[in-house]
């Protein structure tokens, strides 16, 4: 099982900090944002293609074709503002 | 990472003075150590700021700290390297960020502080959120710390192997 992980705005409007979630098909971090957007509202809106958000895969930043396995740690966050 | 340098990720407020004083005792070849202190404004896009709380990706933050000194360490020819973090509730004039970098020279420490913040200012997931007179609401990246970022690379574009794109708001 995928570990999916959000944080700061998005953890907000997603209402949910981390959950697990079956491999996705495609087995792409693409395949698991269509899965997500399939839920509609909130998800299909914050993770519509051209949104400014970031995905890294086991605490690396991942692109778009980044395969999983199946038992990643995947974090969906908006752009970083620290410093 | 190399054992001279210290990265932290923490609540606590930090001495500058004492961090300096570590620094410079570290190695007798040091001829400079160039500072940043990120302090919290009382102001941002033009509205009050009374407090800001800053989250973090814990385990990913450390890491992506420790890659970008190293990536600096790659560049420049340093022999220490200090960067704190704050993470928590801060209110205006607190310390949130420190930078300290050490070389023989003033040329390599100010570079190196230079591109540590800010491949730190787009790299390192760490969030804000401001708290204002009308409520609280999440800082939004600025296209100008891409920039600035981008910059050491003139080569590649401030989009790096990103999933989403940036849409542009918050510029300077």
């Amino acid at each position: 099982m995928l570990t999916v992980l959000y944080f700061a705005r998005l953890r907000e409007t997603f209402g949910i900090d981390r959950e697990t979630l079956p491999l996705p098909a495609p087995a792409t971090v693409e395949g698991l944002l269509a899965t997500l957007r399939g839920r509609g509202g909130a998800w299909a809106s914050e993770l519509a293609p051209g949104r400014a958000f970031r995905v890294a895969v086991d605490q690396r930043v991942a692109g778009l074709d980044t395969p999983l396995a199946g038992n990643e740690e995947v974090a969906i966050f908006p752009p970083v503002t620290g410093g | 990472m190399n054992p001279a340098d210290r990265i932290r990720v923490q609540t606590a407020a930090f001495d500058v003075g004492a961090e300096h004083t570590r620094i410079a005792a570290l190695d007798q070849g040091i001829g400079a150590i160039a500072s940043f202190t990120g302090l919290m404004r009382n102001r941002n896009e033009g509205d009050a700021v009374t407090a800001m709380t800053l989250e973090h990706y814990p385990g990913m933050t450390e890491s992506a700290l420790v890659e970008i000194v190293t990536a600096a360490r790659t560049r420049w020819a340093l022999q220490a390297v200090t960067v704190v973090h704050r993470v928590g509730r801060l209110v205006p004039g607190d310390p949130i960020v420190l930078v300290l970098t050490a070389a023989a020279h003033r040329g390599e420490a100010f570079a190196a502080c230079e591109f540590i913040m800010d491949y730190l200012k787009t790299r390192a997931p760490f969030w804000k959120k401001e708290e204002t007179p009308a409520g609280s609401r999440w800082v939004e990246a600025r296209t100008s710390d891409d920039e600035a970022s981008a910059r050491w690379n003139p080569s590649r574009s401030a989009a790096q192997n990103d999933a989403g794109s940036r849409s542009g708001e918050g510029a300077d």
